[in-house]
């Protein structure tokens, strides 16, 4: 209890019952994956597995390779030049780094939303139709309407924008562009979520929005989250993974990561001791 | 004289700066954090005193010399010379100045050799007094401010107000420079158009520029019409597009999306080598390879052409437009940022669906403001179109046919033995004005546009 009591200082806090998992059907599986940016090498072995239904959070200091790792899980690692993987990672038992595996087949089931938003320099409507349209998702207009529409909803700006789908989406506020880039992802029907950073070029307010959509995501897809705020993985996660220079230093349900972690590094890091 | 005295304010100023600056150290005893500026500005405060007004001074006099020894020369001469019409006084004036300066006169007459020698005294004198003067003044001034020279003198302030001026300066001189040649074209041209309608001038349509030189001259009227030369330009440009475009537009996706960069590093400079081949060597190559090309392969298809045609002009012209279009459109596909291609990747997006439906778009207003700076380069391209556009006004779409341009027609108005005021020359400026216009208009549009969409991503 001394542990948990030294803890009990620190400013995160867990509601109760939540930062559990609760699915037990696993998504997507790692194995001894390396990175290396040219000579350096940025990932050592990870092998991790990550569950269905769930959101994951990773931790870590500036650097410490969560998001390069996370870039390794739909493959677009492969956009930079330098960056080599190794090491297999198996979406629903499938290995994505294969070489007979297509990456943007890949990148179609497993999205991602970056730190910045990065709406298209098009219109609300054809940022969100831009997925459904090059993979053939709707057939007609009013399919593509509807999952334009949907997209939108379930990304919880349908209500704010539904008046002025022909405007810029470069127009919205940063936080309706996130959720616009969200929307954008979910349009393309993906099962898997990546998100780097998605709330840390936001206000306060925006990032709690943003917050409660990835809670109420959780029920339909597999989120994979980099954060660096701490509280954030606390709240939303189930699964919270801590790296540490290019290694997997702990990976649990989120309450032990923050009231009972086994590691002096996590120990340290979530303490504030660095970081 | 006038040599030395530039000398001499140079080496007084550059004493002025020493004296300037060693005073200002003096007045302070070596302590240089007490003056209010470092020495180095005091020194210029006394050169800048000493040489600027002395120097100014000098540049008002070369321009008000003439004038005012032509005004004492004239006033003295006798009732047989200042009641000559004025372009016999005018020529009595070069006359005097040319014996005077031991030139070549037209005529010598006593009354020449007189106003002569006058004019030669007078000049030594107006010499001498203007650098005495100069000289005085320039003295005076070093002394004023070196006295002024102390810790507590604002130097730094000062001179980099003097600095701003000279900067101001040069850029009134950019700016009227351009304002002036706008008015003599605008002039010259409304000499044009008070003996040519405006409206003949625009839309008629024969090109024919030789007017009579003597009355009785058949067969030689002049006609005015530009608009065979505004469609033989607008067809050159057409072609020279039609090639730049597409070719200049895929290299640039190539380059900025596809090349690695030791292919990048390699052929980049080569295209830019193109970018520097001058506009004559392009002349000559289109002249002598393509056009013959052009018509050799013509025959044979059975069309008889002509040696010169719009083709090989534009084609040529295309060509040298290529790295134009692929360098602009390269810098703005770059400053696309790299978050718009993760974001379409990241939906599964191919290489070729993201340039084709993320960042072209995205390029679009840059890409659109480049074109159009390639098309007012080809509008006012000239020595291309001079060797191998020919030059029969021609009204004809055909691309087998030799056209010819505005600027090939500027070239041939104005060479050759041309009297001045006709309005066969005058017609030049008229041409060169609507040309100046048109290229005016698509710069002003393309540089908007390119603009606009700098704001948007910085």
């Amino acid at each position: 209890m001394a542990l948990a009591e030294q803890f009990d200082s620190s400013n995160v806090d867990i509601p109760p019952g939540k930062g559990v998992a609760t699915s037990t059907e696993v998504k997507m599986v790692a194995e001894g994956v390396d990175v290396y940016y040219g000579d350096k090498q940025a990932i050592d072995n990870v092998s991790m597995e990550i569950l269905d239904k769930s959101v994951t959070a990773f931790i870590g200091p500036s650097g410490c390779g969560k998001s390069t790792f996370l870039r390794c899980l739909n493959r677009m690692n492969d956009t930079i030049d330098i960056a080599k993987v190794t090491g297999r990672i198996y979406l629903d038992g499938e290995d994505i780094n294969s070489s007979e595996v297509d990456p943007v087949q890949v990148r179609a089931r497993v999205g991602m939303v970056f730190q910045k938003p990065n709406p298209f320099p098009k219109s609300i409507y054809e940022n969100v139709a831009y997925g459904p349209r090059i993979h053939g998702l709707a057939s007609t207009r009013e399919e593509l309407d509807d999952i334009v529409k949907g997209s939108l909803a379930r990304a919880g700006l349908l209500d704010e924008v539904e008046s002025r789908m022909h405007e810029p989406g470069t127009g919205l506020s940063g936080g309706q562009q996130q959720r616009l880039c969200i929307a954008r992802c979910i349009a393309c029907n993906p099962e898997v979520i990546l998100m780097d950073e998605p709330t840390s070029a936001l206000d306060p307010i925006a990032s709690a929005r943003i917050e409660e959509l990835i809670d109420e995501l959780r029920e339909n897809y597999c989120i994979i989250i980099v954060t660096h705020n701490m509280q954030q993985a606390a709240r939303i996660s189930q699964k919270t993974a801590f790296f540490h220079l290019g290694v997997l230093v702990e990976y649990e349900n989120t309450v032990d990561i923050f009231n009972n972690p086994r590691d002096e590094r996590t120990k340290d890091y979530i303490s504030g001791r660095f970081g | 004289m006038t040599g030395a005295l530039i000398v001499t304010l140079a080496v007084l100023s550059v004493i002025g700066y020493y004296m300037g600056r060693s005073k200002s150290v003096a007045s302070v005893s070596g302590e240089v954090h007490q003056l209010h500026s470092r020495p180095g500005y005091y020194g210029f405060y006394v050169a800048i005193w000493t040489a600027l007004p002395a120097f100014l001074l000098f540049v008002v006099w070369q321009i008000l010399e003439p004038q005012i020894l032509r005004a004492f020369v004239m006033g003295n001469v006798g009732p047989a010379v200042s009641e000559l019409p004025p372009e016999r006084v005018d020529l009595f004036y070069r006359d005097v100045v040319a014996i005077a300066t031991e030139g070549v006169p037209s005529q010598v007459t006593p009354d020449h050799e007189a106003a002569a020698d006058h004019y030669t005294s007078l000049k030594s004198l107006g010499t001498w007094s203007f650098v005495a003067f100069v000289m005085s003044l320039s003295v005076f001034l070093f002394a004023f401010a070196y006295r002024k020279v102390s810790p507590t003198l604002r130097a730094r302030n000062w001179v980099e107000r003097v600095i701003m001026g000279l900067l101001i300066v040069c850029s009134v001189i950019a700016i009227l420079t351009t304002v002036g040649i706008i008015l003599s074209l605008l002039f010259e041209s409304l000499r044009f158009f008070n003996r040519i309608p405006i409206q003949d001038f625009l839309f008629g349509l024969q090109w024919s520029p030789q007017t009579a030189l003597r009355a009785e001259q058949v067969g030689a009227s002049g006609a005015f019409g530009a608009v065979p030369l505004f469609a033989g330009t607008f067809l050159i440009t057409i072609i020279a597009m039609t090639v730049a475009l597409p070719v200049g537009l895929m290299s640039a996706v190539y380059f900025s999306e596809y090349a690695g960069p030791g292919v990048r590093g390699f052929v980049k400079p080569m295209l830019e080598i193109l970018a520097g081949v001058p506009t004559v060597v392009y002349g000559f190559f289109a002249l002598l390879t393509v056009a013959p090309f052009i018509r050799d392969t013509a025959d044979a298809l059975g069309v008889a052409t002509p040696a010169q045609s719009a083709l090989a002009a534009g084609s040529v012209m295309g060509i040298m437009l290529i790295p134009f279009i692929s360098s602009l459109s390269d810098d703005v596909i770059n400053s696309v940022p790299q978050s718009l291609r993760d974001g379409s990747f990241a939906m599964g997006a191919t290489k070729s669906e993201t340039i084709r439906k993320v960042v072209l778009p995205a390029a679009l207003p840059g890409i659109v403001g480049a074109v159009l700076l390639a098309v007012s380069r080809a509008i006012g391209e000239t020595m291309i179109v001079v060797m191998a556009a020919g030059r029969s006004g021609n009204l004809t779409f055909n691309p087998l046919d030799s056209v010819t341009t505005i600027t090939v027609q500027i070239v041939a108005l104005l060479t050759g033995d041309q009297e001045f005021d006709s309005a066969k020359t005058l017609s030049a400026f008229a041409l060169g004005l609507t040309l100046f216009f048109v290229t005016l208009v698509l710069n002003v549009i393309a540089l908007n546009i390119v603009q606009k969409y700098r704001e948007r991503y910085d």
